[in-house]
């Protein structure tokens, strides 16, 4: 069965900062890295994988355990280290990031990375990936709950609501989307290129349960977990969590410019050194 | 020849049966025509389906058309109706093999191989998810519905994605034994069904390996290697250039991806000429798969025949199948000019 773990969120905390740590570490190897997407969903990743999903990361292949699917596949990078701390992999093995024949590129591939659920990159796709998890677990009547992190860029892709119109006829209440709320696609807000609002009420149209949360907040996020249904037929959820593009590093917090970067030298540490800091209280552009 | 072409509206509800309160005897409304083989893609699926739990089938809309009908009434809980959504199918299909199921998705195959492209692609044959997509209406056997129906572009496209096994089915006992077959079959798969009154070829269900071409004749004047609808067209050619004193083979390639490379060097060895027959544009289907083996081979008379590169014109199939010289006759012709060259 599911269980929620209560793990501290203190502990959660650290866990999030590590995976920002991880991403600016990874993204050196590479030489380019997606900073700010992974970012704005480390609090949500660290909460899914250290205390919310049924997982047994020495048994990968478990047909019961609960499934998570990174639509936004440019997250992957805050993903990896992830399932290499819980035990998946062994942790030396990011040393290898998008070098030649690594199993770990920007965009994840099930079939090289040990707890992968499934491979991602093409935007869009992983909701549907999620109906097809839920409707299977329906089918063979086990009882895994499935995640979906969609990124907010992605929404505008149709296939996205092909696949939330049909979760919601089914009736998959074992489906959860989360929408990692930052608020800008590559090319700007996305209320300027493509607006997504009312984006609450949109979901509810097409018959999901909603829930809206700072998904920088990690009790906000434990919270909505909690209040998940979990069994019989019902409506699928959506948990939409606003957040910030780059949080946890100042000069990357809504910045149209670190969507992809490269830090090296003193910046790295920099950034390393505010990163161990830990969070401080964001400050939109407007409030300052 | 194929000569059942009158009640062409059959194409989009199958042949369901269903109560018809017309006036005039010579309207349709799902009544079956005795005698008209049906599909029996949903029959077959039923069948493995009954000692085989992980089989599951989708459609998209076209359930009475392609008879996944018969597939759902037997196993209701297995089947989904995704409706006009076929990308959110092939990817839900994926998703649903990741936990071990089987699933045959079927729609036409404009919808299934043309829009489902990228789906089929970076869902079901990067991560080697065994979804088998099935194109049926494949070609131009939707006639006059036109060019926004047809597939003719389905093999280009598919063949030259990686871990992808691209089949044809010839004809209903032919399917048979490629859904049997695709059962242990590793990779995904795409299956490319003609309108489901196909004529017929195989009197049994015959035995195949994918990548193992069959040969159903021999000769030694020419080789017409074929696929799908152009299988039986091209037997029939071969017994009429038997009149005029030629002895042809005839194989039915029915795998596309991987070729079988040893049966084009027998015909290249043991034959004088080659003629490759494809309901496909001329470009990227069975003929330029052929042509990329023959290049590693000696020089000898080879040519494609298939639909021209463009769009094709409005008519009945039959009609277009004479038109293009995709029927006996037109083959027969086309032979005949490869080898006077």
């Amino acid at each position: 069965m599911t269980s929620i773990r209560n793990v501290s969120l203190s502990v959660l905390e650290d866990r999030a900062k590590f995976i920002r740590k991880e991403t600016v570490r990874l993204s050196r190897i590479a030489g380019a890295g997606h900073y700010s997407s992974t970012f704005s969903c480390a609090e949500l990743l660290a909460s899914l994988y250290y205390d919310q999903m049924n997982i047994e990361p020495g048994n990968p292949q478990w047909k019961d355990r609960d499934r998570f699917v990174m639509s936004k596949g440019h997250a992957a990078i805050g993903l990896y280290p992830v399932l290499a701390d819980l035990g998946f992999f062994d942790p030396s093995e990011l040393d290898t990031y998008t070098r030649l024949g690594s199993k770990y590129g920007d965009h994840p591939d099930m079939k090289k990375v040990a707890g992968l659920d499934f491979s991602s990159g093409s935007l869009g796709h992983g909701l549907s990936v999620g109906l097809g998890l839920a409707l299977a677990a329906r089918m063979t009547k086990r009882t895994y709950m499935t995640y979906v992190m969609l990124g907010d860029g992605e929404l505008s892709e149709g296939q996205i609501w092909e696949a939330a119109n049909s979760a919601g006829h089914f009736g998959l209440q074992n489906l959860v989307a989360l929408v990692d709320r930052n608020g800008l696609s590559i090319d700007g807000h996305t209320e300027d290129v493509m607006s997504v609002e009312p984006l609450g009420d949109r979901f509810a149209a097409f018959g999901w349960e909603v829930q809206r949360i700072d998904g920088h907040d990690l009790s906000a996020i434990r919270a909505a977990f909690k209040a998940l249904q979990r069994s019989g037929q019902g409506r699928p959820q959506v948990i939409i969590a606003d957040t910030v593009k780059g949080r946890g590093v100042a000069r990357m917090e809504m910045s149209l410019d670190w969507h992809v970067g490269n830090l090296v030298g003193e910046d790295y540490d920099a950034v390393m050194a505010e990163l161990d800091a830990g969070l401080q209280p964001y400050e939109s552009e407007a409030m300052t | 020849m194929i000569k059942d072409m009158q009640d062409e509206s059959e194409i989009f509800r199958g042949t369901t049966s269903g109560s018809t309160r017309l006036r005039d005897a010579r309207s349709v409304r799902g009544t079956p025509k005795s005698g008209m083989p049906a599909f029996v893609l949903g029959e077959e699926l039923a069948n493995m389906a009954d000692t085989d739990p992980r089989i599951v089938v989708a459609t998209a809309d076209l359930a009475s058309a392609n008879r996944t009908n018969d597939f759902r009434d037997r196993h209701p809980t297995r089947f989904v109706n995704f409706s006009i959504a076929e990308k959110n199918m092939i990817t839900a299909a994926a998703g649903m093999a990741s936990t071990g199921l089987i699933p045959y998705v079927a729609t036409f195959a404009s919808f299934a191989a043309i829009l489902g492209a990228e789906a089929i692609r970076t869902d079901c044959a990067y991560p080697q998810m065994k979804v088998r997509i099935i194109g049926s209406h494949s070609g131009m056997s939707m006639g006059f519905y036109g060019s926004s129906h047809h597939a003719l572009e389905d093999l280009g496209m598919l063949r030259c994605m990686a871990d992808l096994t691209v089949v044809c089915a010839t004809d209903a006992n032919h399917l048979r034994a490629i859904l049997r077959a695709s059962v242990d079959h590793p990779k995904a798969m795409y299956i490319r069904l003609g309108r489901g009154r196909d004529p017929v070829v195989y009197d049994e269900v015959p035995d195949i390996a994918f990548g193992r071409a069959l040969r159903l004749r021999d000769g030694a004047d020419l080789t017409i290697i074929a696929c799908g609808s152009q299988v039986r067209a091209s037997l029939d050619a071969a017994q009429k250039l038997a009149t005029q004193g030629l002895t042809v083979r005839v194989v039915d390639m029915f795998t596309l991806d991987r070729i079988d490379t040893a049966e084009i060097a027998a015909a290249a060895r043991e034959t004088k000429a080659i003629l490759t027959v494809e309901e496909h544009n001329i470009t990227g289907g069975l003929g330029s798969a052929v042509a990329e083996v023959l290049l590693d081979l000696p020089r000898m008379r080879f040519r494609k025949h298939g639909v021209p590169d463009k769009y094709v014109e409005v008519g009945p199939p039959a009609a277009l199948y004479a038109h293009y010289r995709l029927d006996a006759a037109g083959i027969t012709e086309v032979a005949l000019e490869l080898l006077s060259k």
